[in-house]
């Protein structure tokens, strides 16, 4: 498991329900909602939210620049004693 | 196992790892979904934010699309007649000499209507930068072939393809300003990747720190979908880009500290 566990921010009345940063996140995170937003677009949402590792791949190709990213390290597992 | 973190305990101010720089404004990008004039914009305003150079910085827009970059970079610019953005920008540099002063034009205006002077201010070394995006089209006025357009592309003005006979060879304007004494730094870069956009990234980076030098000009074209004029989804315009343009436009340095790199 990744030491560090992300989540994205989607501006969702700015996103422009292109797609480029579905294709950019290695993990899968993204897609895109049925809903649309007062424009008209369907816009990015965390699908699959456990799987996001806070890497901004999405957020550095968002043309629009709509994504914040955030990024926790996890507590350390404590070994057990055995 | 440690427990899940949850969204809400990690969406909060001490994690936040990326967020939009304060150098672009609020304004919503009149762009086209995917189009890359987009993250062009925000490379250069994420630059001007890491070295603190907003209030040092002044900006030449083109005609094109990008007409209104005015709009969305919250620092000084002037929006320039067609092409002749390098002009201006070497006005503006020689008489304030302390600036940052950068150009960002398309391929219709640096390398059609603006030859003359996009070449002249290369070979002058003007301490300016000039950003190309090269998108093989007129994005603006509904996708007419620019020197830039392929062989074989279709355009509106070529709709069964860029015939090169009848029409003549693309320009590749960046390797020719390459051959310039007054080029300091040339390169080609794209932004539709990650990756690409990182090292995008570092050469926008390169380009400001040139102007401290004082050595010359720095031309960083950005090889660009305009997914509307190709008639693509702006997926596979960025994937017909990679199929089609950069085998004729590859990326990377051409010119480094005012020394051509020999081709691979
Ligand atoms: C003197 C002059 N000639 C022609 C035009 C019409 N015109 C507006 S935008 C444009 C082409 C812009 O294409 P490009 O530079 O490739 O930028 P893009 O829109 O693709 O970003 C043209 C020919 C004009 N505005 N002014
Ligand atoms: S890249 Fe940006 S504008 Fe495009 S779908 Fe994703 S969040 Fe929306
Ligand atoms: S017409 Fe082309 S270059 Fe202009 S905003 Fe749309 S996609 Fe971008």
């Amino acid at each position: 498991m990744a030491n560090a566990k992300g989540s994205i921010v989607v501006d969702r009345e700015k996103c422009k329900g292109c797609e480029v940063c579905i294709l950019a996140c290695p993990t899968g995170v993204i897609q895109l909602t049925r809903e649309v937003n007062a424009k008209g677009y369907h816009f990015a949402y965390m699908v699959n939210p456990d799987a996001c590792t806070g890497c901004s791949n999405c957020a550095i190709v968002c043309p629009d620049g709509v994504i914040t990213v955030y990024r926790k390290k996890r507590p350390p597992v404590e070994k057990s004693v055995q | 196992m440690a427990e899940n973190l949850k969204t809400q305990d990690i969406i909060k101010a001490e994690n936040l790892v990326y967020s939009k720089t304060p150098v672009l404004t609020d304004n919503v990008m009149h762009y086209c979904p995917g189009c890359g004039h987009g993250t062009a914009h925000r490379l250069i305003a994420e630059v001007i934010e890491e070295m603190d150079i907003q209030a040092d910085t002044i900006g030449i827009a083109p005609v094109g699309c990008s007409v209104l970059m005015y709009n969305y970079l919250d620092i000084d610019m002037q929006q320039a007649a067609h092409g002749r953005a390098p002009a201006i920008a070497t006005a503006v540099k020689r008489l304030m000499p302390a600036k940052y002063v950068f150009t960002y034009q398309g391929d219709g205006d640096l390398a059609a209507i603006g030859t003359a002077e996009t070449i002249h201010a290369c070979n002058r070394g003007e301490n300016i930068a000039i950003f190309f995006v090269n998108n093989g089209i007129y994005g603006m006025t509904g996708g007419q072939m620019a020197p830039t357009t392929l062989p074989n592309m279709k355009s509106s003005t070529s709709p069964y393809g860029r015939d090169v006979e009848l029409m003549g060879n693309p320009l590749k304007i960046t390797e020719l300003v390459a051959q310039l004494p007054g080029t300091w730094y040339v390169t080609r870069q794209a932004v539709h990747t990650p990756s690409a956009v990182r090292k995008a990234k570092k050469a926008v980076r390169r380009a400001f720190e040139n102007q401290k030098l004082k050595k010359g000009l720095s031309l960083i074209e950005i090889v660009s979908n305009c997914n509307s004029g190709w008639k693509m989804s702006p997926v596979q315009a960025n994937a017909w880009m990679e199929e089609n343009m950069l085998p004729f436009y590859p990326l990377g340095d051409i010119k480094l500290e005012g020394n051509l790199l020999a081709k691979e």
